[in-house]
C-alpha cells in the first residue's frame, strides 16, 4: 500500500518513510502542500500523512480541497499544536486521525495501520472472531471456546477495540483516545491495569493467550494463532 | 505652589477637558439667560407701550371731539385745563409757524413737528427749576387751518426700569462667567491631578517600577474605583510577569535537568557500552528521558495556554457527575493495585458549561496524585493485611458553582506549604523520589481559573482535601456560537 508524506521537514519525513518502509508501506515525500496536494490529487495513496504548517499551502486547507474534490483517502494530520482546540480543527477539516508532535514512530506507524485497515463495511460487521474468541457486537456478548465471558461495559469496548483492530499494534493513545475520548495524558499507565483486568477475563487458564503486549509499543490482538 | 508653577498649571488647566464642558456650558447658560432677558424686555416694552399708545389715542380722540363742537377756542381751553393738571399727559398745539398755542409741551424737534402719528421723543422738562430729558411716546395730528397737536405719554419711568433690567443681566453674566471660569479651573485642576497621578503611574512602569499603583484617596467616586481596577490589573499584569520569570527560572532548572540526564546517558553509551544489549537499554533509557521532557513540555504548553485565558471553542454544557464516574473509572484499577479504593458519591446530574478534556485532566491530574502519595502509605497497610485506603470523590452543589472534592488518606500536605504546591515545578521534598514533573496541581489550579473557580488544599485529617471549585454558567464570551458547540467526531472508527 502506498503512503503519501507531505511534510516539508525533510529529516523527519526520510525519518518516517523508513518507518513506514519496514512495515510493509511504499511511500511517497512531497516537501510542500502544493506538491503535496499534486501528488494526491493525481495519484492513488492508501494513508496520507499531512503536516499541518506547510509552505506554499497549509496542510489543513490540503485536506480541505482534497475532501472537496470527494477525494475520501484516510488522511493523518501531523502538528506541533496539541490543543484539544487545534485537533478539533484537524479534524472538522477532514483529516480522520490527528497526532501532535512530537510523535513516536510506533505510535505513528499504528495509526497509519488503523487507518488503512479499516474497511468502508465496517458498521456491518455484527461479529468479530479471533481464534475461539468470538465477540457479538449486537448482543454485546462474548464467548471463548463456547464459553460466555462476562465484561464490564468498558472492558468490552475496550476489547471491541482491539478485536476490530487484531493483528495491528493498538498504542496506549490509541485506546484512550478511541476507548474512553480521551485526549490528555493520563500520567500513569492507568491503561495497562485495564489491560491487565481485561486479559484476566479472556486469556486466563488458556494454553493460547490472545492479547500481547508489544513492548515499547502497547498491546495487539493476534489472529494468526489458532 | 511656586509662580512658574502656577504658570505652567494655569494654560494646561484651559485646555483640559472639565474647563472645556465648563465653557461650553457657561456659553449655552449665557445664551439661554439673553435670549430670557431678550424676551422679557421686548414683550414688556411692548405691553407698556400698548398701553400709553391706548390712552393717548383716547386724549387725542377726546381733544378732536372738543376741536369739531367747539373749534380752536374750546380746544385750546380743554388742552390748557389738562395741561394744568398732573396727569403726566403732555400736550402741544402750535399754529401753522410752530407757535405754541397751548400745551404744557415746549417746542419740538422739525422732524417730529413735520410727522404725523404715533412717534417716540425725547422732551425736557422743567421740575422745580431743574430741566431734564425724558422720554416720551405721543401721537402727532394735525388739523384744519394747520395747526398741528402733540398728545403724548412721559415713558421716561419705563426707560429706566429697561436700563436697570439691563444692568442687572449684564452684572449677572460677569457674575456667572467670572464664577465658571474660576470653577472650571478648580475642578480641571482636581481631576488633572488625578488623572495626572494616573499617567505618571503608567510612565513610572513603562519605565521599569512595576510595583507603582495608583494612588487611591478613599473617596468612593468614579476616579477612585477606575484607580481600584486599574491597580488591580497592574496587580494580575505583575502576577503575570513574577509567574513568567519564576517559569523561565524553573525552566531553565527543571527542563535543563533531564536533558543534561539525557545527554549525560547518550554520552556515556557511546563511549563505554559496545554491547547491543547495553546500547539498546541505553537508548531505551534516552526515549524514556525524551519522553518525561516531552511531557513536561506540554504540561507547560497547556498551562501557558490556559493562562492566557484564551476559551476554546470545545467549551459547552457537560454533565460533570458523569464525566467525574468516567474519569475514576478510568483509574479504579490502578488506584485497587495500589492498596486505595476509589470511592465516588455523586447523586444525580450537575451540568456546567466548560471543557470536557480540559476538566478531565484535571480530575485526571488530582487521582493521579492520590494514587501516587496515598499508594505507598496505602499498599503498606495492605500488605500488613489491613483494609484498603479510601480515596473519596465527592459533589457539592452550591448553585453557582460545583466543587468537586477529591479526599484521600495519605500524608497530606502541611498548612505552611499548601499555597505553595499549586506554583509551577514546586515538589515537596519527601515526594521527590515519587515521579512526576511538579506542574500537576498548577495544571488543575489553571484548569479551574479557567472555569471561573479556584483550588484549595485542605486537611483531610489526616490525609489531602483537594476542593476543585468551578463555575457552572460562565457569560459567553467571544465567537461562541451554538454551531462551534455541535459535538466534533472525535473517534478514529
Amino acid at each position: 500500500m502506498r503512503v503519501l508524506i507531505v511534510e516539508d521537514d525533510r529529516t523527519a519525513a526520510d525519518f518516517l518513510a523508513k518507518a513506514l518502509g519496514e512495515a510493509g508501506y511504499q511511500t511517497e515525500i512531497a516537501g510542500d502542500g502544493e506538491a503535496g496536494f499534486e501528488l494526491a490529487a493525481t495519484q492513488s495513496f492508501g494513508v496520507l500523512i499531512v503536516d499541518r504548517m506547510l509552505p506554499k499551502l497549509d496542510g489543513l486547507t490540503l485536506v480541505e480541497r482534497l475532501r472537496a474534490r470527494g477525494d475520501r483517502t484516510p488522511v493523518l494530520i501531523l502538528s506541533a499544536l496539541g490543543a484539544v482546540d487545534d485537533r478539533v480543527k484537524g479534524l472538522r477539516a477532514g483529516g480522520d486521525d490527528y497526532l501532535p508532535k512530537p510523535y513516536s514512530l510506533v505510535e505513528l506507524v499504528a495509526r497509519v495501520e488503523a487507518l488503512t485497515r479499516r474497511g468502508p463495511s465496517e458498521g456491518a460487521v455484527t461479529t468479530y472472531t479471533v481464534g475461539d474468541l468470538v465477540l457479538d457486537r449486537l448482543s454485546h456478548k462474548v464467548s471463548r471456546g463456547g464459553e460466555t465471558i462476562l465484561l464490564q461495559p468498558r472492558e468490552y469496548r475496550l476489547l471491541e477495540y482491539l478485536m476490530r483492530h487484531a493483528g495491528q499494534v493498538v498504542t496506549r493513545t490509541m485506546l484512550l483516545e478511541n476507548v474512553w475520548d480521551y485526549h490528555f495524558d493520563p500520567q500513569t499507565n492507568v491503561i495497562d491495569v485495564h489491560i491487565s483486568r481485561l486479559r484476566g477475563k479472556i486469556d486466563k487458564g488458556q494454553d493460547k493467550p490472545l492479547l500481547e503486549t508489544v513492548r515499547g509499543a502497547g498491546y495487539m490482538i493476534r489472529n494468526d494463532r489458532h | 505652589m511656586t509662580a512658574t508653577k502656577l504658570e505652567k498649571l494655569v494654560p494646561r488647566v484651559v485646555f483640559a477637558t472639565p474647563f472645556r464642558l465648563f465653557a461650553i456650558y457657561i456659553s449655552l447658560f449665557c445664551a439661554a439667560v439673553a435670549a430670557t432677558f431678550i424676551y422679557v424686555t421686548v414683550s414688556m416694552q411692548g405691553f407698556l407701550n400698548g398701553e400709553a399708545e391706548t390712552a393717548v389715542h383716547a386724549e387725542y380722540e377726546a381733544l378732536a371731539a372738543h376741536y369739531r363742537e367747539g373749534g380752536l377756542a374750546s380746544l385750546a381751553a380743554n388742552i390748557s385745563e389738562h395741561s394744568a393738571s398732573s396727569s403726566g399727559t403732555l400736550y402741544l398745539l402750535t399754529d401753522s409757524d410752530g407757535r405754541r398755542l397751548a400745551g404744557n409741551l415746549d417746542n419740538v424737534a422739525a422732524p417730529l413737528w413735520n410727522s404725523e402719528g404715533a412717534a417716540q421723543f425725547a422732551y425736557r422738562k422743567r421740575e422745580d427749576g431743574r430741566v431734564s430729558e425724558r422720554q416720551a411716546l405721543g401721537f402727532v395730528a394735525r388739523f384744519p387751518g394747520g395747526l398741528h397737536l402733540i398728545v403724548a405719554r412721559d415713558i421716561e419711568n419705563q426707560e429706566t426700569l429697561k436700563r436697570l433690567l439691563r444692568r442687572a443681566f449684564l452684572l449677572g453674566y460677569a457674575f456667572i462667567v467670572v464664577i465658571g471660569i474660576a470653577g472650571g479651573v478648580m475642578v480641571s485642576r482636581s481631576i488633572l491631578r488625578r488623572v495626572d497621578a494616573a499617567s505618571n503611574t503608567a510612565r513610572a512602569i513603562m519605565q521599569g517600577n512595576l510595583a507603582q499603583r495608583i494612588p487611591v484617596t478613599g473617596r468612593k467616586d468614579e476616579f477612585e474605583r477606575l484607580a481600584l481596577s486599574l491597580n488591580t490589573m497592574l496587580d494580575r499584569i505583575q502576577d503575570l510577569m513574577t509567574g513568567l520569570k519564576d517559569v523561565s527560572d524553573n525552566i531553565a532548572h527543571d527542563l535543563k535537568t533531564p536533558l543534561h540526564r539525557l545527554r549525560t546517558r547518550a554520552e556515556r553509551a557511546l563511549q563505554s557500552s559496545r554491547s547491543p544489549e547495553n546500547l539498546a537499554d541505553a537508548l531505551g533509557s534516552v526515549i524514556e528521558e525524551a519522553d518525561t521532557l516531552i511531557q513536561t513540555f506540554d504540561a507547560l504548553l497547556s498551562i501557558a495556554r490556559l493562562e492566557a485565558g484564551s476559551r476554546s471553542e470545545s467549551f459547552g454544557p457537560l454533565n460533570v457527575c458523569s464525566l467525574t464516574r468516567d474519569v475514576a473509572e478510568l483509574y479504579e484499577p490502578a488506584a485497587e493495585e495500589r492498596g486505595l479504593s476509589l470511592q465516588l458519591s455523586c447523586a444525580g446530574d450537575v451540568m456546567m458549561c466548560g471543557e470536557r478534556h480540559l476538566i478531565g485532566q484535571a480530575l485526571a491530574n488530582l487521582l493521579d496524585n492520590a494514587i501516587k502519595y496515598a499508594g505507598p502509605l496505602a499498599e503498606a497497610q495492605v500488605r500488613e493485611g489491613g483494609a484498603p485506603l479510601a480515596v473519596n470523590v465527592s459533589f457539592e452543589d452550591k448553585g453557582d458553582t460545583v466543587d468537586i472534592v477529591v479526599a484521600d488518606r495519605g500524608q497530606g500536605i502541611p498548612q505552611i506549604d499548601r499555597e505553595r504546591v499549586l506554583h509551577r515545578f514546586v515538589r515537596l521534598q519527601p515526594s521527590r523520589s515519587i515521579p512526576g514533573s511538579g506542574l500537576g496541581l498548577s495544571l488543575v489550579a489553571a484548569v479551574a481559573r479557567l472555569h471561573g473557580g479556584s483550588i484549595s488544599l485542605e486537611d483531610n485529617e489526616p490525609g489531602l482535601k483537594v476542593r476543585l471549585s468551578l463555575k457552572k454558567n460562565l457569560p459567553p464570551r467571544g465567537t461562541m456560537t451554538s454551531a462551534q458547540l455541535e459535538p466534533v467526531p472525535s473517534h478514529v472508527d
